[in-house]
């Protein structure tokens, strides 16, 4: 009985290590290109650079002005996910600690919409807002943002304020406190396990996203996605440099995964079983 | 009064969230479904057209290729997507010691847009395995995958079930975890082999993991844009092109604001409606506990 589980361990350590390297592999092998030169990448994909050059890595970083996209993609997430972490917990408290019929309504409209797909109103879309579009591109792609995230943002704080209990509000109510001071003194401190997972998954979302950016932003205030796939499709033969630059793209979000590891699973696996 | 208390609380905490959705949601939601009743061209319409739209998308044989296309790539990638996150998950609730490393590289590649990864693969079909193929002279991979449709189709495919297995991982996670220790205690001492214990209890008793990780898996196979813009760009001639894809050309590229939106109508309501039975059918093999 002992050997037998000991095999079966030794097993899925195997399958486990071949899987894991099989996922990583693709990472591995665009980094090792970015370090040769082109006729080295095309000689062996496979091959570790016989000399190291960092100059693909200088190249890319003019070229898909990486400074400038990272910084617009870090004000566009950063912006976004405090306003959508403002909003939605105010009217998740609302609808959680309302009951009449207007907040059932709400409620149930915000959870029906979730499986509206964005392709069901992107035409439409672009043509209503093409004069807010023109005026403040990054302004308006936030706003979006907020108007697409609040349905299940609002539903993760719904689910987490119904399990505090309301005697909390009434003893604030009582020593005088109005309902923002309650909301923003008592509440929402209460709530940040549930923060850390909205805020996770739509910076996720926001700092990855590719269609609605495509429609919205101009060159000037491109994200990094953007600039990554024009990049690409400008210097697709230029292969050590486009590699370089798909590592660069690829770092900031992993830095930040390692930093918060704990959080993003948990973050995961509670906004999905909600 | 308590309705005046009542409406300056809405006021106070609902009205912003609200009026943003609503602009940014309702407003184009019904003006699309009406727009395509009519002529509109992008810009105006001057008159109701009835059926038209959905008329002329339906006589269009590339939108019956789409959504051929499309359904098959959303039930290969579900199927294949769920079977492989669950054997992660698996392997990472067992009790190896590499458990944690072992998940965080599972984990990576979902932490980065479809884009970057469509981009990553493209690289990888076309110039990487297509150098060491000429190199050790394997004939499958001589010429790009990405080149015929049938292969574009499974790289697709491979770039999804990379991409999405790590999140449907976790998903499933939560549920093995979720189980009673003391179940499966029962089931060791009553002499379950741990494949029983597997199929009849743990499975069971986990069933809402797997509603949910189906939802997302179909929900986002309809959605799937980024990775199909960045790997194939629906090629070779407009043969790999999913819906989504698909209505961003007839739109954006061909300028057929009716008959796009008709078809984008069309994906909602097949969205909607697959979701639905999905999650109808799921529910009901989920334990009450």
């Amino acid at each position: 009985m002992r050997v037998k589980r000991s095999v079966g361990k030794r097993v899925t350590f195997i399958v486990g290590l071949i899987l894991a390297f099989a996922y990583i592999f693709p990472f591995f092998l665009v980094f090792v290109n970015s370090l040769k030169l082109k006729p080295e990448v095309l000689a062996n994909p496979l091959a570790l650079p016989s000399h190291i050059t960092w100059d693909n890595f200088s190249q890319a970083l003019t070229k898909m002005n990486f400074f400038r996209s990272l910084t617009n993609s870090i004000i566009i997430t950063v912006l976004s996910v405090s306003m959508l972490i403002i909003f939605s917990s105010m009217l998740a408290y609302y609808l959680a600690r309302t009951k009449n019929k207007l907040s059932k309504y709400i409620f149930l409209i915000l959870v029906t919409s979730m499986i509206v797909p964005f392709q069901a109103l992107m035409i439409p879309f672009m043509a209503r807002f093409a004069q807010f579009v023109s005026w403040n591109n990054r302004g308006a792609l936030i706003f979006f943002y907020i108007g697409f995230g609040t349905a299940l943002s609002t539903f993760l704080y719904h689910g987490f304020i119904s399990n505090i209990p309301t005697e909390i509000d009434e003893a604030a109510s009582i020593d005088g406190a109005s309902d923002m001071v309650a909301f923003w003194r008592i509440i929402f401190p209460m709530m940040r396990p549930i923060t850390a997972t909205v805020a996770i998954i739509n910076a996720l979302w926001i700092w990855n996203d590719f269609l609605l950016p495509r429609l919205v932003l101009t060159n000037e205030t491109q994200t990094l996605p953007l600039s990554t796939y024009l990049f690409y499709g400008q210097y697709t033969v230029e292969y050590g440099q486009v590699m370089a630059g798909l590592v660069l793209a690829v770092i900031p979000i992993v830095i930040f995964y390692l930093i918060l590891q704990k959080q993003f699973i948990s973050g995961i696996s509670q906004g999905a079983v909600k | 009064m308590a309705s005046a208390r009542a409406t300056k609380r809405f006021m106070k905490l609902a009205f912003t969230p609200m009026a943003i959705f609503t602009v940014v949601l309702v407003v184009p939601f019904a003006t699309g479904f009406y727009y395509t009743f009519t002529d509109w061209d992008g810009f105006e319409s001057t008159k109701l057209v009835g059926f038209d739209n959905y008329i002329k998308s339906f006589k269009d044989p590339t939108f019956w290729s789409t959504l051929r296309f499309t359904t098959l790539f959303v039930v290969v990638s579900l199927v294949i997507v769920n079977l492989v996150a669950f054997g992660l998950a698996l392997i990472v609730t067992s009790s190896l010691r590499s458990k944690n490393i072992l998940r965080t590289f599972f984990f990576v590649p979902n932490l980065i847009g479809g884009v970057v990864l469509g981009v990553i693969w493209q690289f990888i079909f076309n110039s990487a395995i297509v150098a060491l193929a000429n190199k050790y002279n394997w004939e499958i991979f001589k010429q790009s995958w990405l080149q015929d449709t049938n292969k574009a189709f499974w790289a697709l495919i491979i770039v999804t079930v990379w991409q999405s297995s790590g999140y449907m991982m976790i998903i499933y996670i939560t549920g093995l975890i979720s189980i009673e220790q003391d179940v499966l205690e029962a089931s060791q001492i009553d002499g379950a082999s741990p494949l029983r214990t597997l199929l009849t209890i743990k499975i069971p008793l986990m069933a809402q993991a797997f509603t949910i990780a189906l939802f997302l898996t179909l929900r986002g196979g309809f959605m799937a844009y980024d990775v199909n813009v960045a790997l194939t760009g629906g090629g070779p001639f407009r043969t790999t092109e999913l819906i989504s894809l698909h209505i961003f050309q007839d739109a954006f590229a061909n300028g057929n604001f009716g008959t796009g939106q008709s078809k984008a109508v069309v994906m909602f309501l097949i969205v909607a409606l697959a979701a639905l039975v999905q999650v109808s059918i799921s529910k009901r093999y989920e334990v009450q506990r």
